[in-house]
């Protein structure tokens, strides 16, 4: 069915569009950019700053005749309303004239920009927005040289407000266009934020406790028109024509939100380029306009001090630094002699990296596996997302299901897209076996003891294949009605994570959830399939790469070795008490940006370059494969993980034909069979996006950048491709509920790992290291809040604080992960409170 | 007039006393409609009477219960008791002394509306008015003139009352609905209105308390007899609220089309102390202002002929200003109270007023040069037409009005090149 559309003149060009578009933004169609405050693109228009008034003519009607009033020369007469309409509510009518550059228009956009003005501070010499102002330009192309206005008269108010800790509001600057206030509202459903007071004294405040809490506040700095809203990361930090602009991916969870970072080569940091700050890079795809505050804040771990930037070999007992050349003879020496290598690899390697390493531990006869303890990985490359998908076009008649992960604290941008999706009628599934932030904005909210996941994806699987095997699985009444609304979605994806469960668990879970993929019929369809939320961003790309997690975990394969050779992982400090499976001999090499546990451990560290400073592909866990480029240059001696890799293998007699992320690329294609249709080239390939963002535009989108680096590729599923087999579900092993607590071990994003920690900015707001008690069991066990208690897990015994919970579930204990108190998995602890000292 | 039809407590002292109502016809037009007339019927009724909205804008009220979305429910019904408008009193001495025609207009209303649930909208300052209205709607649940099947049939109602903050703006029927939801007081863009859009985004009637205290004498005694009053274009009685400096302030109920003559010399004993009229401001501060002609004074205090002499009937409330009134001051002070009540969400509005303000001050206190005269023309044409509401169109029409009629007045002010 084909829209309705509407032809219109603007500033005498013809513009021809659907029904129900705005003045504002039919003009843009035309290259004609109609000034604008309030309006974003994003965002419900309110006309509340009036700065788009255009003139409006409209043909005239004969009432009687019930036809257009026709000149001499059988054209429509048009009448012109007598006052100036504002472009960004008006929708366009066929015929229409509309005249934005005209003498009544422009004096019209002169005056506002006066008003405007009136008490704006002149704060241009001191502003961040200098250079990317909305106002400033606006100014310029459309205001008074002088104001008529008395300065002396102008309105004060307060200029430093902290906003909670990671936002700054100048509320002189701030020209109440409502753009930060409607994007907390609408589009993040979390209205911390507002107005208070009104006329000239209206203001923004917070209401929240911290202030402005909401992990998508940083996006308020992008839209804001003018400089009343700063980051406390930011400020007064450069100036934006100073800056440097680099395409990367944000490396902190698997949405891979595409980035552009802003550098600066400065005195204060001893003649170094550095990321000055993070910005959102537009992809309608993955991210839109938005980037998390963790993305936006968490970058100073790339140039921090701690950063390992020399090989490093062990002497008498002691990590000293070494030449490259001492350091790779070594360790190739040690990987030769080894009669039984195991390669342990981490999500956060490129897929170059990851690919390089599979190559070489498997050329040295070792066995190379992905430190990681969630399954699934080749369920996705089944039934993962279909080519063409977009979460932007869920709505009414689709369906959600997320089960065994917290989107808000694993996925932000995902929780807020979905969220989004549910206001326009998807019906989301939210299951898990606690509250999380996006039940209330579930159609449905299911709630299993852990580990019970799997147990009610079969329970859903039952509404759509009515199997008797599955029968057990349907008991809930709640699980019954989620399936029947699942059955009867147009589309489904399905999220799951590993909240809770144990690998072999999460085993049953991806099965379950691919099954239930089949069984809609739609697997490999656009807006169908499955996503994994992965610890790391590029989990997907190790998957891909034929990398997979030891189902038995790492212990057994690790008393075997008499060698290893570790990238991008942290076993060591992962997995307490894994260092005792290492024989004492056995030697450890390790790539690494840190000197983290199993680095401490290592015999031969091998200095790795960040993300940030050198090229890769990373696939996202929609399948999305992305490339970031180089933003800085390399931090002492650091190299690529390829290169280091590649060296390693040299010294060991092993050649390798690539010599470039892209020829590596290139290889990956004609190996893995789902790479093989993307060039390194494809990465780079962007289209025009709407809204329009940066340029000349007047940043009618705001602050995000333009993306003319690359949108990435969606890599097809096999079922799309034809070629899925068919997924069957597993029975879970039912597991006995034993004596203690359940400690399930969750994710809050603003965690206390060596990715966050070096970010000051964030301090306040990381993770209290405390585990979370329900009341009750609090009370039976005489454990207070703030008290610290003594945990015994897996026969190690720690000593932690505790926090009293209401949305702890009874019978269970909460333990962010990343403290000092480290649980890998779901287990049974025994808890008790310490005495007080004396 | 001979009898009181809105402000009937002037004939029938205790008619606040819900048994003294109902002795003189109380109630029998909403029994009347509810057990004998079909909402539509209603609706057609009032068109025909040619109720017009009392709280200044004149539109008429059956045509706008028309506009209500057919098959969309529920209904609302609010009645905008928020009286602000400088010089305005009218509806507090309706709610205050002849409550229960107001009620029955509420009710009436919902029965036409086909809603069930009204709210009377009162402004923040009315404490003990809210009260007290509160306790005669209990006397009605009681009597069974509200509640669940009134007078035995399937009509329900329920009347709350809700009170404001101390906001002038939220007489503004959208920035109502946002106050009456528990969001800041701002008006809303319209379309849509709130006929189609209103509370909570459902269909809504918002009327003032004056126009609906008019339904049950228009149910009561007919179209024809209440066309017999006032004039063809603008039927029904009006109080006009009178203040100023006359002899005899306060609210005066008579026909539309009464001159202005009539008003304040005949009703309101003629200008205080004997002096000469200069200007009268017709619908409080939102209004241009009149001078005191033989025109003006013989103009008919109705929609249609206030507008041809340059200004608005509004809510009629007619602030009579003598020869010791100066122009300028009189300005500062409506502009003062524009700038303070300004909701603050449109540019024109929330800079202008404060703009306007400030320069006003300066010319009143004797800091301004001959240009800022010019200059306060200049910011108040500025806003006009550009504004997302009617404060702050009418907010400048003192200031232009003043100008245009009395120039000399600001003139006075202005010092030798200081």
């Amino acid at each position: 069915m084909s829209e309705a559309l509407v032809t219109l003149t603007i500033d005498g060009i013809e513009v021809t569009v659907p029904k129900g578009t705005l003045i504002v933004d039919a003009a843009k169609q035309a290259g004609i950019d109609i000034p604008v405050f309030c309006y974003h693109p994003k965002l419900k228009p309110v006309g509340m700053c009036r700065m788009c008034l255009v003139e409006i003519g409209r043909p005239e009607w004969d009432r009687q005749k019930n036809a257009p009033v026709l000149d001499e020369a059988g054209n429509p007469v048009i009448q012109f309303g007598a006052n100036l309409e504002t472009a960004c509510t008006t929708p366009v009518g066929d015929g229409w004239v509309v005249r934005v550059e005209s003498g009544v228009a422009q004096a019209g956009h002169k005056q506002i920009i006066e008003y405007i003005l009136t008490s704006h501070p002149l704060d241009c010499p001191i502003c961040d927005k200098g250079g990317e102002c909305p106002l400033q330009n606006l100014t310029m192309e459309h205001g008074p040289g002088r104001s008529r206005f008395l300065y002396d008269e102008k309105m004060h108010l307060a200029k430093h407000v902290p906003l909670g800790e990671l936002i700054f509001l100048d509320r002189e600057r701030c020209i109440q266009c409502g753009r930060c206030v409607r994007f907390q509202d609408e589009i993040v459903s979390q209205p911390v934020i507002g107005f208070t007071e009104r006329g000239r004294a209206l203001e923004i405040v917070t209401y929240s406790n911290p202030g402005f809490d909401s992990y998508f506040s940083g996006n308020t700095t992008d839209i804001c028109p003018v400089g009343a809203l700063t980051t406390a990361d930011f400020r007064f930090g450069a100036r934006p024509w100073e800056l440097h602009s680099t395409a990367s991916i944000c490396s902190h969870c698997p949405v891979g939100c595409n980035v552009m970072l802003n550098t600066r080569r400065e005195a204060s940091s001893d003649g170094c380029e550095v990321i000055k700050r993070v910005m959102p890079r537009q992809n309608e795809w993955v991210n839109e306009l938005w980037i998390c505050d963790k993305g936006r804040f968490a970058h100073h771990f790339t140039h921090s001090p701690a950063r390992v930037t020399k090989p490093m070999v062990r002497k008498r007992g002691k990590l000293v630094e070494a030449s490259w050349d001492e350091a790779l003879s070594q360790a190739a020496q040690a990987l030769k002699a080894s009669k039984n290598l195991v390669g342990i690899a981490g999500g956060r390697a490129s897929n170059e990296d990851l690919y390089i390493f599979r190559s070489l531990i498997e050329k040295i006869g070792g066995r190379a596996v992905l430190d990681d303890s969630l399954a699934g990985g080749d369920v996705v490359q089944q039934v993962g997302m279909g080519s063409g998908s977009n979460l932007s076009q869920l709505g009414a008649g689709d369906a959600v299901l997320v089960v065994a992960s917290d989107l808000h604290e694993e996925a932000p941008l995902w929780w807020l897209r979905l969220k989004q999706a549910g206001d326009r009628g998807a019906k989301l599934v939210v299951a898990n076996g606690r509250p999380t932030t996006l039940d209330a904005h579930a159609s449905h909210v299911l709630r299993y003891a852990y580990p019970q996941a799997a147990q009610t994806v079969l329970g859903l699987l039952h509404a759509f294949t009515k199997q008797k095997a599955l029968a057990s699985y349907v008991k809930d009444r709640d699980v019954q009605a989620a399936g029947r609304t699942l059955a009867e979605a147009e589309n489904l994806v399905v999220f799951y994570g590993g909240e809770g469960l144990t690998y072999s668990d999460g085993e049953a879970l991806a099965l379950a959830c691919g099954a239930l993929l089949q069984a809609t019929g739609r697997a490999g369809q656009a807006n169908n399939g499955l996503i994994a939320v992965w610890p790391r961003h590029n989990t997907q790309g190790a998957w891909d790469m034929g990398l997979r997690p030891e189902a038995k975990g790492l212990a057994p394969i690790l008393k075997k070795a008499d060698a290893l050779c570790i990238m991008a992982a942290d076993p060591l400090g992962d997995h307490p008490g894994l260092v005792d499976a290492l024989q004492d001999d056995t030697f450890l090499v390790i790539q690494e940006l840190f000197l983290t546990q199993t680095a401490q451990r290592a015999d031969v560290v091998l200095p790795a370059a960040s993300i940030v400073e050198r090229e890769g592909s990373y696939t996202s866990a929609e399948r999305r494969v992305q490339r970031t480029y180089t933003t800085l240059p390399a931090r002492g001696e650091t190299l690529s993980d390829w290169r280091i890799l590649m060296l390693l293998g040299g010294k060991m007699g092993y050649e390798f034909e690539a010599g470039s992320v892209a020829e590596i690329f290139t290889e990956i294609g004609s190996v893995v069979p789902a790479y093989a249709e993307v060039s390194y080239a494809d990465l780079a390939k962007y289209e025009e996006q709407w809204p329009e963002v940066g340029d000349e535009d007047l940043y009618f989108g705001g602050t995000a950048f333009k993306n003319h680096q690359g949108l990435g590729v969606q890599l097809p599923p096999a079922a799309e491709r034809g070629n899925a087999s068919e997924i069957a579900w597993k029975a879970p092993e039912p597991r006995q509920p034993k004596d203690g607590l359940l400690l399930v071990p969750i994710v809050e994003l603003y965690d206390r790992g060596a990715t966050v920690v070096p970010s000051e900015v964030l301090h306040p707001r990381l993770v209290a290291a405390q585990l979370r008690i329900h009341p009750g069991d609090a009370e039976r066990i005489g454990v207070v809040n703030g008290g610290r208690v003594e945990l015994r897990v897996n026969g190690r015994v720690e000593e932690i604080d505790a926090r009293v919970d209401r949305d702890v579930v009874e019978g269970t204990l909460l333990l962010p992960r990343s403290l000092d108190v480290v649980v890998p998995h779901a287990a049974y602890v025994k808890v008790k409170p310490l005495r007080k000292r004396e | 007039m001979p009898e009181h039809i809105l402000l009937r407590h002037r004939d029938v002292p205790d008619i606040d006393q819900l048994d003294v109502y109902r002795k003189h016809g109380g109630f029998d037009s909403l029994k009347a409609v509810v057990t004998g007339k079909t909402p539509q019927e209603v609706i057609d009724i009032v068109k025909a009477a040619g109720l017009r909205g009392r709280g200044g804008a004149g539109f008429p009220t059956g045509v706008k219960w028309g506009f209500l979305s057919p098959n969309v429910f529920p209904r609302y019904v609010v009645a905008n008791a928020d009286e602000s408008e400088p010089g305005t009193y009218k509806d507090r001495e309706i709610m205050e002394r002849n409550p229960f025609q107001f009620l029955e207009g509420v009710a009436i209303c919902c029965y036409a509306a086909q809603a069930e649930t009204a709210y009377v909208y009162c402004r923040g300052e009315f404490w003990d008015l809210a009260h007290d209205l509160e306790q005669k709607i209990d006397e009605m649940h009681k009597a069974g003139l509200l509640g669940e099947r009134i007078f035995g049939t399937k009509f329900n109602l329920s009347i709350y009352v809700h009170l404001g903050a101390g906001a002038y703006i939220c007489g503004e029927e959208t920035a109502l609905l946002e106050s009456l939801e528990g969001k800041l007081g701002q008006p809303r863009l319209r379309p849509p209105f709130p006929a189609a859009e209103g509370l909570y985004a459902k269909p809504t009637v918002v009327n003032n308390v004056e126009t609906l205290t008019n339904l049950p004498p228009i149910l009561a005694h007919g179209v024809d007899w209440y066309r017999s009053i006032g004039t063809e274009k603008s039927p029904g009685p009006k109080i006009f609220c009178l203040s100023g400096h006359v002899e005899k302030p306060g609210n005066y109920e008579l026909p539309l089309g009464t001159t202005f003559r009539e008003l304040i010399y005949e009703h309101g004993g003629g200008v205080a102390g004997g002096r000469a009229l200069k200007a009268i401001l017709p619908a409080g501060a939102s209004a241009p202002l009149l001078p005191a002609t033989d025109e003006v004074l013989d103009t008919p205090m109705d929609y249609e002929s206030v507008p041809k002499v340059g200004s608005q009937l509004g809510s009629a409330s007619v602030i009579v200003m003598d020869e010791t009134v100066d122009i300028a001051w009189l300005s500062q002070k409506t502009t003062n109270f524009f700038k303070h009540e300004s909701c603050g969400k449109c540019t024109p509005c929330r800079e202008g007023t404060f703009w306007l303000n400030n320069i006003l001050r300066r010319i009143n206190q004797g800091r301004a040069k001959a240009e800022d005269i010019d200059l306060l023309e200049a910011v108040a044409k500025g806003m006009t037409g550009k504004c997302l509401c009617a404060l702050g169109e009418f907010s400048v029409m003192p200031v232009l009005s003043g100008l245009d009629l009395f120039r000399s007045d600001f003139e006075d002010h202005i010092g030798d090149g200081r």
